[in-house]
């Protein structure tokens, strides 16, 4: 497995003095095999730096590298992304099959590539009989795993996971949270799980990072991170999980 | 023609079945006629009639209508009937064919910036920038003139004139797709740009464009007879039928007809083209770019005083709902989302409503706000709100009543704001609208609201429009909207699900407030428990259209009895949640509405379901402190093995290290960890940190 180093990177967006400085010299790892929660509020730059490092967006400076060296751009991928809306993730117009035929490495003939998706739908805990589905006809949950799938259909080293279960249902939520670490766990996937919810983080990842601005502003193994937080937006963050103890006073 | 595009969030699938639809209703109907006599008179008029249409007859020059010649004769005796209707074939092709060049040469031009990036894509982009800004049917004279006379330089000098718009709309039409998260994954995945645009943007703009093409096609004949009609179109001995209008043009006084009933035939088969796209698109879903907004059934609150209640019941409800059902009609008979739920909510309390998606707690709130649309019914046996019972009688003053005392807001506050007009401007409408408040009072109160409801520098701010907030500061927007008026309850369904967890707390702590500064009642609608349970007094659970428990907060934790609020509250994680175990999830999927099976609609997903689950469905039973539940092993504890806290079923072998899943999560400097990992000797070979020094700022 691999590991994936963000070394001082800064992004914008526009040029001159209207340019918008979305990433802002962010510095952070994924050691190998690990799983790393990025957290933050929306806007404060973490999907820029997932798409920076699949290369959707260009790096103003800093360096993303996969094992110390640059990423290849062309051939196979060694770093995947899975989206938070599974809605849009996937094309609705191809089935399951194709969608996760399309990017996978290895097959060379019709069976082979039809091997493959069975085994990566039996890693997600699909049944074979959605293959031939269109994602309308599968639920949010079931959309998301296909999605998870595709990724893993390119033999990935690293996985970015963006927001992945912040459109779906809490009920579904836990199925993918399950499944994520499951999948880490028999895969060795080192994996940057980004989540605006710490509750969430803090269950499927050993080690965090928290945002803001452009900036990670804190990071660390998760326990130490949320058990003593330094940074005041990480308290607020964490002040404004809905937890049972903390109810609001009612008039 | 204004180009039509796919509205944002339509669902895919079930086209051909829209487009049948689309044909029984009047004007698709007419639409498909005309094209199908249109496209028939192609097809046979030049075979049967080419001779007829051809044939001199000096004795009749310049005829008028007569019983032989039903719109009299040409300068040269020829039958001008005849003419017209052998000329539809030419006239239609040339159309298609000019209407295929545009079309390919937009494609060609729209699409070049997925193959091609760089200075490249640029400088194709400005150029088709500046090609639309020049009115297409001088670009054609244009071209015509350069081309010289004859069909096929028309055809083309028509085509390139409508390039530039199709261009555009591809354009347009392949931003949006290339935005979408599946184009980014393929990317990602290594699919190859050829194949991007064949696989996923073509077949995704495909409809639209095809659309905007039929329409378009009836703007080409029009310009192709206007061309003709120039003499710079089809030249004789050939004819169209803006030929013929240009051989009649000389006689027009004399011999009117000859001019115009080809001049009729370019309208009909221009409107069938016309009528037929615009069908299409009607049933397609594609909205006009102009009315890109999608527009939201809103109900907006007016500043009148509420009618105090005086006929209120004692129970001090101001809302009471008995026995509501919501039906839809479908093919396949009618199916009942809501199936007869009953609750109440306080004046001045906080009510929740939880449960899955498509458990029916939308449409639970929309039947309350009267807002099911036909072919929805609704039905109950008492629907009372503020005193008033608001199902049945005059549905005017019902509407008056809702309109002021009752304030809805949405998940997403985007589709309920106007993106063109000013936040202060929207929020004063309201009270204009309703309460005739001159624009200062209007706006002075809007801004007053927008500061209620914690928008910072609201003076400034009233005047930005929508897009210039972020996500919380438009549900805050909206709730200011909603509270402009001096609403009894506000409706408030999934404003938070869109929203981060700091803004969220903000939003859902104004409800709260609001709550208590002017008792205004609250119905929470919610995916997640935990959401509810930070405003809420008492929750309701929905399942399948029913309310399964009624209880207060307090109980939820510990206190609940349904097996469904019991696994609906482990599911979600919180801050203690046990990192050695998998997250309890319920399995399988919700009942759907349309096959709710005898007995408990959640037995097949039930741990404690038996045979009288499957058998009887559960009565509501009060236990007359408050709690209501609906199920005949209420507050049973779960067997151990019946494990809802196995989240997905083990379809893979797993050896030990299935065992070990959660502890290797949990584990926080890795010790754990490594001993599962497969794969790596240590997983923290690399690096202790996820971040070398220095990181931080
Ligand atoms: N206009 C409609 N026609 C037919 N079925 C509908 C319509 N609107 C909603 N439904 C169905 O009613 C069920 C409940 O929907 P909804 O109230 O939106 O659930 P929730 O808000 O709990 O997610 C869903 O299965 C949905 O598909
Ligand atoms: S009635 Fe039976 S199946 Fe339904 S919730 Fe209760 S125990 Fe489960
Ligand atoms: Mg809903």
């Amino acid at each position: 497995m691999s590991r994936l180093d963000f070394t001082d990177v800064t992004v914008r967006f526009g040029s001159g003095r209207g340019a918008i400085v979305a990433v802002d010299g962010a510095t952070l790892s994924v050691p190998e095999g690990r799983i790393v929660g990025l957290v933050g509020e929306s806007g404060s730059g973490k999907s820029t730096l997932a798409r920076a490092a699949v290369g959707l967006v260009p790096l103003h400076s800093g360096a993303i590298a996969l094992d110390g060296q640059p990423i290849p751009r062309h051939g196979p991928r060694r770093l995947q992304m899975v989206f938070q809306d599974p809605n849009s993730s996937l094309d609705p117009r191809m089935t399951v099959e194709e969608s996760i035929g399309e990017v996978a490495r290895f097959p060379a003939n019709r069976a082979e590539r039809r091997a493959e998706v069975a085994r990566l739908l039996d890693l997600v805990h699909l049944d074979q009989s959605h293959a031939t589905a269109y994602p309308a006809q599968l639920s949010g949950g079931q959309r998301q795993r296909v999605a998870l799938a595709r990724a893993l259909a390119g033999r990935p080293d690293v996985i970015i996971a963006d927001e992945i279960t912040s459109s779906l249902d809490v009920s579904i939520q836990g199925t993918v949270l399950n499944l994520v670490r499951e999948l880490q766990a028999e895969l060795g996937l080192s994996m940057l799980f980004i989540s605006h919810n710490l509750a969430v983080v803090r269950y499927v990842a050993s080690l965090v990072a928290v945002m803001y601005r452009g900036q990670i502003v804190e990071h660390g193994p998760t326990e130490a991170v949320l058990g003593h937080p330094d940074h005041p937006y990480t308290r607020r963050l964490l002040a404004a999980i809905p937890t049972r103890s903390q109810r609001k006073p009612t008039p | 023609m204004p180009a039509r595009l796919p509205r944002p969030g339509r669902p895919a699938g079930g086209r051909s079945r829209r487009v049948l639809h689309a044909l029984r209703t009047p004007i698709g109907a007419t639409a498909a006629a005309m094209m199908a006599l249109v496209a028939l008179t192609a097809i046979v008029a030049p075979i049967l009639w080419t001779d007829r249409a051809n044939a001199h007859e000096t004795a009749s020059i310049l005829a008028g209508p007569s019983a032989e010649h039903w719109i009299g004769t040409d300068a040269a005796g020829r039958d001008l009937f005849f003419r017209v209707l052998v000329a539809t074939r030419l006239s239609v092709l040339l159309a298609l064919g000019s209407t295929g060049i545009a079309v390919g040469i937009g494609l060609l031009l729209g699409t070049a910036p997925v193959l091609v990036g760089g200075w490249v894509s640029r400088a194709v982009t400005w150029f088709v920038g500046i090609a639309v800004a020049f009115p297409g049917f001088l670009l054609a004279l244009f071209f015509a003139v350069i081309f010289g006379a004859g069909q096929t330089a028309a055809a083309f000098a028509i085509g390139l004139a409508g390039a530039p718009t199709f261009a555009r709309l591809c354009q347009t039409l392949t931003g949006g797709i290339m935005n979408r998260d599946y184009v980014a994954a393929a990317r990602i995945g290594g699919v190859s740009k050829l194949r991007l645009l064949t696989r996923h943007i073509l077949p995704n703009i495909a409809e639209p464009l095809i659309v905007n093409a039929t329409i378009g096609a009836g703007g080409v004949l029009l310009s192709f007879a206007g061309l003709s009609f120039l003499g710079l179109g089809v030249s004789a001995p050939a004819y169209d039928w803006g030929r013929l209008m240009y051989e009649g043009l000389s006689g027009i006084y004399i011999h009117p007809v000859a001019a115009l009933a080809p001049g009729l035939a370019v309208m009909i088969a221009g409107m069938a083209f016309n009528l037929v796209g615009e069908s299409a698109a009607r049933a397609l879903g594609l909205a006009a770019l102009g009315e890109l907004v999608p527009t939201h059934r809103l109900r907006r609150p007016a500043p009148l005083a509420a009618p105090m209640g005086s006929d209120e019941p004692d129970d001090g409800a101001v809302l009471r709902v008995r026995d509501l059902t919501v039906a839809f009609p479908t093919p396949a008979g009618p199916i009942h989302p809501v199936r007869g739920i009953s609750f109440a909510v306080p004046a001045g309390g906080a009510v929740g409503l939880v449960g899955e998606s498509g458990s029916g707690k939308s449409l639970t709130a929309l039947a309350v706000a009267q807002l099911i649309e036909a072919p929805g019914e609704v039905g109950a046996s008492e629907l009372t709100f503020a005193g008033e019972a608001i199902l049945g009688g005059d549905p005017r003053a019902h509407r008056h009543l809702l309109g002021t005392s009752l304030a809805m807001v949405f998940q997403d506050p985007m589709t309920s704001l106007n993106p063109t007009m000013r936040i202060g401007w929207q929020l004063a409408e309201v009270v204009r609208e309703h309460g005739g408040a001159s624009r200062q009072e209007g706006w002075e109160r809007a801004v007053e609201r927008l500061s209620a409801v914690r928008i910072a520098d609201a003076p400034r701010r009233a005047h930005a429009y929508p897009h210039e907030f972020s996500g919380g500061m438009r549900q805050r927007a909206m709730i200011g909207m909603g509270v402009m008026g001096s609403p009894r309850l506000i409706i408030a369904d999934e404003p938070t699900t869109a929203l981060d967890v700091t803004v969220q707390e903000q939003v859902l702590d104004l409800l709260g407030s609001i709550r208590a500064a002017d008792g205004v009642a609250l119905l929470l609608i919610s995916h997640d428990v935990s959401v509810v349970a930070t405003v809420c007094d008492r929750v309701l659970v929905m399942y399948a259209g029913r309310i399964v428990e009624e209880l207060a907060v307090d109980r939820l934790y510990g206190g609940a009895r349904h097996p469904y609020t019991r696994l609906l509250v482990a599911a979600v994680p919180d801050m203690d949640t046990d990192l050695a175990t998998p997250l309890p999830t319920i399995p399988g999927r919700p009942a759907p509405v349309s096959a709710i099976a005898q007995g408990c609609a959640f037995a097949a997903r039930c741990p404690l379901a038996d045979a009288v689950c499957r058998e009887t469905d559960p009565e509501m039973v009060d236990d007359g402190r408050g709690s209501r539940v609906a199920c005949w092993h209420a507050g049973e504890p779960f067997p151990d093995d019946a494990v809802p806290t196995v989240a997905v079923p083990v379809a893979v072998p797993q050896g030990e290290s299935r065992g070990n899943a959660g502890g290797f999560a949990a584990a926080d400097a890795g010790a754990a960890g490594a001993a599962d990992c497969p794969v790596a000797g240590s997983p923290l070979a690399g690096s202790p940190t996820p971040t070398p020094e220095g990181g931080s700022a």
